[in-house]
């Protein structure tokens, strides 16, 4: 009975008033992977996850996860996914061990297994040593890793996690994403929305969301084959004047600062992409080199989210 | 079971937050005692001691005798005299006295003369309690020597105040006052309760557990039915020590009908919150239920004398009810038999607040 897919959604929409934040949205998430959305603020990953667990009715379209109609089963499916809020969302006047407690008898953990699955989270999570703290008192990682100790307790077949690690250090960042990856293999199916690309890169499937419309999904290689784009990065002594001076050409859909470096993404169809640019840099004088590269997700990124007008420039 | 052991956690988190929670946990305490103190020592009709201006124009033997005799009722305590009564009238006006008494010239003569008063009171009508005072001075007999005939008056209604023959005020407030705390203590712990964790995040993680919105209702119900209980014993304890205010019927009685009544607020608080977005409307919305449950449920005046659109309002709030409840089994030695109706009407209220409730909460955020 278990389909191939821990998540299929189709024409998934949701209005609210006049603003569309999801509009029709297809979704196949396979089981045991680890899905990103990857989008920035307002493109509608919040939104998405809420309707797929059920908290937001959708306007249109359906969504079948774990094979349970949601909106309708939502309450059948609870028990079976783990939900991680974009913001803390766990009692901030109660203790860690009281946090987890409390979310064991909730999700009515076999009450004998309690006492050793808290600990089991204690350890794994590196929380032994505030097991008696404040949840409300601890740094945004520890926070972080209550959440998600919280969220896997009741051991979920999907994990939906909203920004997770949008308020943690680096180091925070890294250990969590280990943690995804345990639970992957374990068989987990995860959803994680971000809009860090390092952390897109990670995944084993992606999504780009923006303004509510899904833009790109695949493997981010299968992404970053499929731009449509050369990919011409320049090394300039003056990065801003030779932006400048890029940015004029027609051809060019757009030009992206990382350092002394530029990232340039002109359409496939043109055959010479670095001669357009060197042209165009000697031209104003300036010093630089241009040389073809391969695309980045971040490449990926700013393709897939230019205004249409743009791409199709050229 | 599964939805037992939900409602245990749920009770049990509550309970939790609820002893970090100073400033609540005061309040379960500390707002009964002092709103006892404050309205059981401040709220006195039986009224002495007025301010009182004379304006003795006469100034004979008999009117002196007069004043003096006025004197010695202590209503009044004469604090001035004024030459005239246009001086009685600037004083009244610029809120120095509350009575002026005038005396004119020929006051002598005006007590021998039954078709004439013979003297006047002016009275600062802007409080009603001051003028029933005054009206009370008014049929004082006065024994003066010279008019033998006064002293033949008789009153031709005597009045007996059964259940307070003392006519002691705090007798009349503690029962109505027990109504009044408690309306304003449960309905805002639980009218923020949902609204708190809507704002901290908590309410949204809440939702996506299996927990039920019934199962969420009740388990945050229950502790606080064992906080309005102990506010009642709290309340009791400071009326008994402190003003002698005797609980004559069953106590048993009381508290059925106690719980009835922390049923119905804690009910409607609850609905409250499912309706407030922040925890600040949340109290206003409680304020709204508080006034009248003050100025309409009988507790300040009388609810007889209302018009029926007020007594109409009157009778839909818990409090009107809880207050005949009290009055009844506290003073009258009534018991619950005797005043089913107000004890049904309760668990009616209770009962349709927590369903309305449990309806308008939705599991979900739009």
């Amino acid at each position: 009975m278990n389909g191939a897919f821990a998540i299929e959604a189709r024409g998934l929409t949701k209005r609210f008033g006049d603003l569309v934040a999801v509009s029709q949205l297809d979704l196949d998430v396979p089981r045991g992977e680890i899905y990103g959305f990857l989008g920035p603020n307002g493109s509608g990953k919040s939104t998405t996850i809420r309707m797929l667990c059920g908290l937001l009715m959708p306007s249109d379209g359906n969504a079948l996860v774990l094979d349970t109609e949601v909106p309708g089963d939502a309450r059948r499916l609870k028990p079976r996914i783990g939900y991680m809020t974009q913001k803390f969302s766990l009692f901030g006047d109660m203790t860690v061990s009281e946090n987890l407690q409390f979310i064991a008898e909730i999700y009515s953990y076999p009450r004998r297994e309690r006492a050793a699955r808290i600990q089991e989270l204690l350890e794994r999570y590196d929380l032994l040593g505030q097991r008696k703290q404040l949840a409300g008192t601890m740094s945004g990682g520890q926070k972080q890793r209550l959440a998600l100790a919280c969220a896997v307790l009741h051991r979920p077949e999907l994990l939906l996690l909203d920004e997770p690690t949008s308020a943690v250090d680096p180091q925070s960042r890294r250990d969590f994403w280990a943690a995804l990856f345990r639970l992957a293999e374990s068989g987990t199916t995860i959803l994680v929305s971000t809009h860090y690309m390092d952390e897109a890169e990670r995944c084993h499937r992606l999504a780009i969301l923006d303004h509510g419309v899904k833009v790109a999904d695949g493997t981010p290689s299968e992404l970053q084959a499929s731009t449509g784009m050369h990919v011409v990065e320049v090394v300039a002594s003056d990065p801003y004047h030779a932006q400048g001076a890029i940015s004029k050409i027609p051809e060019v859909a757009s030009v992206t600062q990382l350092g002394v470096r530029l990232r340039v993404l002109i359409p496939e169809a043109h055959d010479d992409p670095t001669g357009v640019v060197d042209r165009a840099l000697r031209a104003a004088g300036l010093d630089a080199e241009a040389s073809l590269s391969s695309a980045t997700l971040e490449d990926v990124f700013v393709a897939v989210t230019l205004q249409p007008r743009r791409r199709d420039a050229a | 079971m599964k939805s037992m052991s939900r409602i245990f956690a749920i009770l049990q988190k509550e309970v939790r937050q609820l002893r970090r929670d100073r400033l609540t946990f005061g309040m379960v305490v500390g707002l009964p005692i002092l709103q006892m103190l404050l309205f059981g020592y401040a709220i006195n009709t039986d009224v002495r001691n007025l301010k009182t201006a004379i304006a003795d124009q006469a100034n004979s033997h008999l009117s002196r005798q007069f004043v003096a005799e006025l004197a010695q009722t202590q209503v009044i305590d004469i604090v001035a005299t004024a030459d005239s009564p246009q001086q009685l009238e600037t004083l009244l006006r610029e809120g120095a006295i509350s009575i002026g008494v005038h005396i004119p010239r020929d006051f002598d003569r005006r007590t021998v003369d039954r078709t004439r008063a013979a003297s006047h009171l002016l009275v600062d009508g802007s409080d009603p309690t001051i003028l029933g005072v005054a009206n009370q001075l008014r049929s004082m007999p006065f024994g003066f020597d010279a008019v033998k005939g006064t002293q033949a008056v008789h009153r031709a209604i005597e009045v007996r105040p059964y259940y307070n023959p003392e006519r002691r005020t705090p007798v009349n407030i503690v029962p109505g006052l027990m109504g009044v705390i408690l309306t304003m203590t449960m309905i805002l712990f639980t009218a923020v309760a949902i609204v708190r964790e809507r704002e901290r995040g908590n309410l949204e993680l809440l939702i996506n557990t299996p927990v039920s919105s019934a199962e969420l209702m009740i388990g945050k119900v229950v502790p606080y039915i064992l906080i309005g209980m102990l506010q009642i014993a709290l309340i009791l304890g400071v009326g008994l020590l402190l003003f002698d205010v005797p609980v004559r019927g069953s106590v048993i009685d009381l508290y059925l009908a106690a719980f009835a009544f922390i049923a119905a607020n804690l009910a409607l608080g609850l609905f409250i919150s499912t309706a407030a977005r922040t925890q600040f409307q949340a109290m206003q919305m409680t304020v709204f239920i508080l006034l009248p449950s003050i100025l309409l449920s009988g507790f300040m005046f009388p609810f007889e004398g209302m018009p029926r659109i007020a007594q109409w309002l009157g009778e839909a709030l818990p409090n009107t009810h809880f207050i005949r409840l009290t009055r009844g089994i506290m003073l009258r030695e009534a018991s619950i038999g005797d005043l089913y109706r107000d004890l049904a009407y309760l668990l009616g209220f209770a009962v349709a607040a927590m369903t309305g409730a449990a309806l308008r909460f939705t599991k979900r955020l739009d």
